[in-house]
């Protein structure tokens, strides 16, 4: 059972609100549950997590290398690359690592063998414990522009059977496609302002394009308008929860402490997350 | 011409409601809204649309189903498992690269790629000035190569028009959006917070910046919520020599402003406006 959380707009309280269900989750059950950081690009989630990272595998992807004693100069590997990844400079191809996707195309139809495949560190994936909740979570490298790969490397740490909720990327792109895909559940966290409205019809607009099943939480209730409260409603959208605007909240968030505030005073919020994505037997301690 | 691009690391720090204050506090501008996986500006900009067209970005590939002969060497090419083989060959488009190989290798031709839509691309004219701005596509992909198109297209308005000063609004993280969004620009604001993740997250964003060798400098939004880690920030700035050039405090005028569809500067004169025009008056001095 995979529970996602996400939201197009960045901000809105994602890693908070993963965080602390993960961390109610392992509260009231001895079994092991995950959670894994797909927010590669910043992850955030250990920072509120604090465990001691136990475990580092460096991630790396394939990137072409040209044998230039083989290379016949033919230039079918920069007519099939899509990606302007090898260009032939002067009858010679030229490799550039940041653009490659590594498809393997070049390799597989270079028709002298010149090309063979080298790894390109793209980040790393670290894991840590405390007690029943283990974290994984990815970083790239800096200037490593495409995180997807490293976010494929997290999600293979997802045990089939566990329960696991993931951290998204804020957006609507591949990142986030990639981080999501699979889910059983999506909980998309807003804030009822105009900014958080239209994000959030765009991430409605993905999940509905994925066919994954979901709901809204609104974090920051009270600031700013009704609006997102109505289009959840003319649109049937459920509204799992709502965590008030509050600059205590703001001040325990800048701390680092918001998870076990949240916990002490919010955990009818987590319960209904755990309702409405058909967890209801691990709602309210376990005890319905 | 000056190109100054906004971004954060963290998502929801205030770089919109900044970016929009910078347009009206600047003379001659335009703006580019590189956020394009989820665009923002507008809503207080209140763009009206003058020209605008479709964005291809990539390839999907698609399988003839009367051509193929279920010989299964799509599915051996493909590293993006884009490729199922149930009742048919099936192309799954969201996990499709576009990367072509599936269609090169086909031994019957089976497989065409397809360009792709990914978005649309606008230019309107605000009450600013004008604007550049997108749409990317619901689940698409190529983020990057439209924040590309929509500087490149700001930058040919400001040609045009003489102006020398392009403000970019840009997306969160320091993926390939952001890194399309920064090279080659004159000058970075990250704007940031006083929590852990702000902290963490500006000082990734400093070294991006710092690779691609692109002057910065930095406004603490909401210092006042946790002084001790404002605190952090400015020392941890002094040490890499990069100037701090605005404390914004914590200021409901960020919503409200934008419940009314305008800027904060716009709005009201209350602490963070002032704030954020003494920011300005720095950034244009230091650009």
């Amino acid at each position: 059972m995979i529970l996602s959380v996400a939201s197009g707009k960045g901000g809105t309280g994602k890693t908070t609100i993963a965080v602390a269900l993960a961390s109610y989750m392992s509260e009231i059950q001895e079994r092991e549950i995950h959670i894994l950081d797909c927010d590669v690009e910043e992850p955030n989630a250990n920072l509120f997590l604090k465990t001691s990272i136990s475990v580092k595998e460096n991630v790396y992807v394939p990137i072409p290398e040209v044998n230039m004693d083989r290379c016949n100069g033919c230039g079918k590997c920069d007519q099939l690359c899509e990606y302007s990844a090898i260009v032939m400079v002067k009858k010679k191809p030229l490799v550039f690592p940041d653009m490659c996707h590594s498809c393997g195309g070049c390799m597989l139809i270079c028709p002298v063998e010149a090309i063979s495949e080298v790894q390109k560190e793209i980040g790393i994936v670290e894991e840590g414990y405390i007690e029943n909740l283990r974290y994984v979570g990815g970083r790239t490298n800096i200037s490593q522009a495409i995180s997807p790969p490293l976010i494929k490397a997290v999600r293979k740490h997802v045990v089939s059977g566990d329960l696991t909720v993931i951290d998204a990327p804020p957006g609507t792109s591949c990142p986030v496609i990639e981080s999501v895909i699979g889910s059983d559940y999506v909980l998309l966290v807003t804030e009822p302002t105009p900014f958080g409205l239209n994000d959030l019809k765009l991430a409605v607009a993905m999940i509905n394009e994925i066919g994954l099943p979901g709901g809204v939480l609104i974090n920051k209730d009270g600031l700013g308008n009704n609006d997102v409260e109505n289009y959840c409603r003319e649109n049937g959208i459920s509204i799992v929860g709502r965590i008030p605007h509050d600059r205590v909240i703001a001040e325990h968030y800048a701390a680092g402490d918001i998870v076990t505030y949240l916990l002490d005073n919010y955990r009818d919020v987590f319960d209904s997350i755990l309702d409405h994505a058909d967890l209801s037997h691990l709602a309210y301690g376990g005890k319905q | 011409m000056k190109e100054l691009v906004i971004i954060s690391g963290k998502g929801g720090t205030g770089k919109t409601s900044i970016a929009a204050s910078f347009a009206m506090l600047a003379k001659d501008m335009v703006m580019a809204d590189c956020d394009v996986d989820a665009a923002d500006l507008h809503l207080l900009l209140g763009p009206v649309i003058q020209e605008e067209g479709e964005f291809v970005g990539g390839k999907v590939a698609e399988i003839r189903q009367d051509f193929c002969m279920r010989c299964g060497q799509c599915v051996s090419v493909c590293r993006f498992d884009a490729i199922t083989d149930g009742y048919s060959f099936d192309v799954n488009p969201l996990l499709c690269e576009g990367c072509s190989v599936c269609s090169y290798f086909c031994p019957y031709n089976a497989i065409i790629m397809n360009h792709e839509i990914s978005g649309n691309w606008f230019i309107s004219n605000t009450r600013y000035g004008p604007m550049v701005h997108a749409k990317l596509g619901i689940a698409a992909e190529n983020s990057g190569k439209m924040v590309s198109l929509v500087r490149e297209k700001a930058k040919l308005i400001a040609e045009e028009k003489g102006f020398d000063l392009l403000i970019v609004d840009g997306a969160p993280g320091i993926g390939c959006p952001v890194i399309a969004s920064i090279t080659g620009a004159s000058h970075v604001l990250v704007v940031t917070e006083p929590t852990l993740s702000g902290i963490h997250d500006l000082k990734r964003v400093i070294e991006l910046s710092e690779h691609f060798r692109i002057p910065l400098s930095i406004c603490i939004n909401k210092y006042d919520i946790h002084e001790e880690n404002t605190e952090e920030i400015v020392s941890f700035a002094d040490t890499k020599g990069i100037d701090v050039a605005g404390k914004i405090p914590y200021d409901t005028d960020f919503v409200m402003s934008q419940v009314e569809a305008k800027s904060i500067v716009e709005y009201s004169d209350g602490a963070a406006s002032k704030e954020i025009r003494s920011l300005w008056e720095k950034i244009i001095g230091t650009i």
